[in-house]
């Protein structure tokens, strides 16, 4: 390490290389919730958003009731629910399952999950229900069956119109997952929440830790910013 | 109905906190908003940038995060604001810092950056003839501002206020991580007493239901209101 960071951890309390250590910890749960939720949220999004768009209200009912009722209520009541709720389910002590929800890791996924599924449900389904009529009838003209329009034209054509939404859903999924500190998960705001009790500075620990929300903020924002010129380069004006 | 176990006025008393905390932090984040997209579009570098930095810093870090740096940090300012007070001129002041009005500050600022964005769209979509008209007239600019920027604005900027509004709501659930007694920290208190979580957070969840579902009626009608003298499609 350089003189310099030697000499300034070894001159302040707080910022030892123990409380490090524990924002650190605490930056891979924040980043291995978020990330999972997202990954398994867009996987669950994608078939519910298409099946919300079909016409027989059976099927696309029940999905618009989910995203009702999920982007209805605050995520930190669905969290509560979940956390508190799996343990009081008659007989899960016995199951495994109990191994796995008695971790506030798992039952914090589990809401995140549900809830930025809901949103990016709507998301998907948003940009599915703007495609332009032409293309679809295009589609139909070259006989190609609704799986595979769906597949080649509606997705690929839909995926553009979603990803600006998206990217603010990803922002707001990261700073929605300060409440997992909440079911005693020691994510960034969890790690920033045990330094302020143990040294009583609110400005260290706090600002610290929305510095490094900040960062990965304008990480996923850049990111977005780079798959967007991606996915809409062929929108670009030609320019010399 | 439902035995709430006699938890059922303290629920509807958070219920109340719940709805004023809301109110508040919206009033806050209009004027907040209002003054931000003026500071934008006023063409002064140094409000602007003030500005800017404003939204950018807000939309970079999580709202509890901000929430536990004012309840905490805004506590252990305002003790050494008046230490130095009571040293410097023996003046004896001192300030509790109550949840509720941290919730308002913090949600307020929040939501102002928001608003500062909807407010900025809505003042850059009213059509420039009608300040060109208004300015033929002899308005002063402030004049402009309050007779013919500030309706028009409106009706471009419900929708966006709207959806903020919808937000804001499920944001002061929040407020009770601080120790507020809104109606979820009640049913969170209750459901860890009794061990019935279901029985607790369920009728909370469907309350915050209701009140979105009562916001979106009331924006649609405001909204066709506020479109009263347009005439839309052809």
């Amino acid at each position: 390490m350089p003189e310099f960071i030697v000499e300034w951890l070894n001159q302040n309390d707080i910022f030892t290389a123990m409380t490090l250590m524990e924002y650190w910890d605490g930056l891979v749960t924040t980043v291995q919730l978020v990330f999972l939720s997202l990954v398994i949220g867009l996987v669950v999004a994608v078939p519910l958003a298409i099946l919300r768009t079909v016409k027989n209200p059976f099927v696309s009912g029940p999905i618009w009731l989910y995203t009702y009722l999920f982007r209805g209520t605050p995520l930190l009541i669905q969290l509560y629910i979940i956390y508190y709720g799996v343990a009081q389910i008659p007989g899960i002590q016995d199951t495994f399952w109990w191994t796995i929800f008695r971790e506030p890791f798992y039952p914090a996924l589990l809401a995140f999950t549900l809830n930025t599924a809901a949103y990016t449900t709507e998301i998907i389904r948003g940009a599915i229900v703007a495609t332009p009529h032409g293309e679809i009838e295009a589609a139909k003209a070259y006989g190609m069956n609704w799986a595979m329009r769906i597949r080649r034209i509606i997705l690929p054509s839909a995926a553009r119109r979603a990803v600006q939404a998206y990217a603010n859903e990803v922002i707001f999924m990261l700073h929605a997952s300060a409440i997992a500190s909440v079911v005693t998960i020691v994510d960034l705001t969890g790690a920033a929440r045990n330094i302020y009790s143990r040294f009583y500075a609110p400005f260290d620990a706090f600002i610290f830790v929305a510095l490094c929300y900040m960062a990965l903020t304008f990480m996923l924002v850049f990111a977005f910013r780079k798959l967007e010129n991606h996915l809409l380069r062929h929108q670009r004006p030609v320019s010399s | 109905m439902f035995d709430l176990k006699g938890y059922g006025p303290e629920l509807a008393e958070g219920a109340l906190v719940t709805v004023e905390l809301a109110f508040f932090s919206l009033a806050l984040a209009i004027v907040l908003g209002l003054l931000g997209a003026s500071a934008k579009l006023s063409g002064n570098r140094f409000l602007a940038g003030f500005a800017s930095t404003y939204t950018t810093l807000v939309r970079g870090v999580p709202d509890l995060v901000m929430m536990l740096l004012f309840y905490y940090g805004g506590q252990v300012g305002v003790n050494m604001l008046s230490d130095y007070l009571w040293e410097a001129y023996d003046i004896d002041f001192f300030f509790q810092f109550d949840p509720f009005i941290s919730g308002i500050v913090t949600i307020g600022l929040i939501f102002g950056a928001y608003m500062t964005e909807t407010f900025r769209g809505a003042f850059l979509a009213v059509e420039t003839g009608q300040i060109e008209a208004a300015r033929a007239y002899g308005f002063t600019r402030w004049h402009t501002f309050r007779r013919v920027m500030i309706p028009q604005m409106l009706r471009h900027a419900l929708p966006g206020i709207g959806n903020n509004w919808q937000v804001l709501l499920k944001t002061t659930a929040l407020v009770s991580i601080i120790g507020l007694t809104d109606m979820v920290r009640v049913a969170e208190e209750a459901a860890k007493a009794e061990r019935m979580p279901f029985h607790f957070f369920i009728p909370v969840a469907a309350v915050y239901l209701i009140l979105t579902a009562a916001s979106e009626l009331f924006i649609k009608w405001l909204d066709k209101r506020a479109h009263a003298g347009v005439v839309q499609g052809n």
